[in-house]
């Protein structure tokens, strides 16, 4: 795991023209079966390397806090930090228009083909993927704590608890992640003061 | 598909705009406040009708979120589908635009530094309980266990191992579910 993991931001790439931006996403977008954000993560991490692998997580930390869709957030976002507003509706329109097209047209052919098991069982093998693609992306992702000031053991425990909350006990989305957000934000902000000595 | 009013669309798209502000942890989890709204509330929608949208919507490519535009299709066709999507993109837009700029601009603050590391670790979390949750029902049915987690361990290891795309695991994934090998 040697991909990008300086966080100097001098000599990186970064998106070139408001066209560029929304090209990637609109590629990106329309890869996504079953979601979007490891599609993203390949992209804009491991082949653009617009982002680190820590300005991923931190990205992705600050789209699930605020309201709206965690991806939708982070093309605004990336958008934005590179061309200000114009950037952010580039990358939200690439993210939205061509998917939207492709989406609505589905729509129209679902009805004649729903019934073939062919086609239900293509979307299992999809589900599956999908779901594999999401927890390959967490464990590469997890490889970005080392060096957290958090310490391993502080680390570990809020991945667990997390773990357990939301998969296990199916707690709300919205109680779990400003609940545990809080304790790990007071956890670090601790951490720091302790490491820079006071 | 209904007959049009603007009284109605005027409707969906204020709702919309307030779910939008309401949608933390993603448009599906304001759901069932959309299921209450055009299904129960208006009937503009039955069950089946609602839940093949957030289906399809999650089976094709894009962001999941674009289930709203299939919702707002399914009420009233293309100014429906322009009203829930644009509804729901634009309070959050702006939230998200005006913290993150004020965040960027303290980004050597404690307090943001602190954001930063701090929510690393739950973040990364919820995206093995996504994966799980997502999982789960497949593993879950008998018949199809023993395929299913054959087919999510190999694309892990795929993925842990070679920087191939997803859309093309995602095609293999497709191939070997209709040939019924899942």
């Amino acid at each position: 795991m040697t991909d990008s993991d300086d966080s100097s931001h001098a000599g990186r790439p970064a998106p070139r023209s408001l066209t560029e931006l929304f090209v990637t996403f609109t590629l990106l977008a329309l890869q996504g079966f079953g979601g979007v954000l490891a599609v993203a993560h390949r992209s804009l991490v491991e082949q653009k390397r617009w982002l680190t692998r820590e300005e991923f997580v931190e990205l992705l930390s600050l789209s699930q806090l605020l309201p709206g869709a965690n991806i939708v957030n982070m093309s605004l976002i990336v958008g934005d930090r590179s061309f200000g507003w114009r950037g952010a509706l580039a990358a939200l329109s690439g993210m939205m228009l061509v998917p939207l097209v492709v989406m609505l047209s589905l729509v129209a052919v679902y009805n004649h083909f729903s019934d073939h098991s062919a086609v239900a069982g293509a979307l299992r093998g999809m589900a599956a993927v999908a779901a594999g693609l999401t927890l390959g992306m967490g464990l590469k992702l997890a490889a970005s704590l080392r060096g957290n000031p958090l310490g391993w053991v502080l680390a570990a425990a809020l991945g667990v608890a997390t773990f357990v909350l939301i998969a296990v006990v199916r707690a709300p989305l919205m109680w779990v992640v400003p609940g545990l957000g809080l304790i790990g934000w007071a956890l670090a902000r601790w951490r720091l003061a302790r490491r820079e000595g006071a | 598909m209904n007959a049009l009013s603007p009284a109605d669309l005027l409707d969906l798209f204020s709702r919309f705009l307030m779910l939008s502000l309401l949608s933390v942890g993603g448009a599906i989890s304001t759901a069932p406040e959309m299921h209450r709204f055009l299904v129960e509330q208006h009937g503009w929608l039955d069950d089946v009708g609602f839940t093949t949208s957030i289906a399809i919507a999650q089976a094709a490519p894009g962001p999941n979120l674009l289930f709203v535009a299939v919702l707002g299709y399914q009420v009233f066709g293309l100014t429906g589908a322009a009203a829930a999507l644009i509804g729901m993109l634009l309070p959050s837009t702006l939230v998200t635009l005006a913290i993150s700029r004020w965040g960027h601009a303290r980004r050597d603050t404690p307090g943001v530094r602190a954001f930063v590391h701090g929510l690393a670790p739950m973040t990364i979390s919820l995206l093995m309980a996504a994966g799980t949750v997502v999982a789960m029902p497949l593993v879950q049915a008998p018949e199809h266990r023993i395929g299913s987690l054959a087919l999510i361990l190999t694309t892990v290891v795929a993925m842990l191992l070679w920087r191939v795309s997803p859309i093309w695991l995602i095609a293999a994934g497709a191939l070997i579910g209709a040939l019924g090998l899942v």
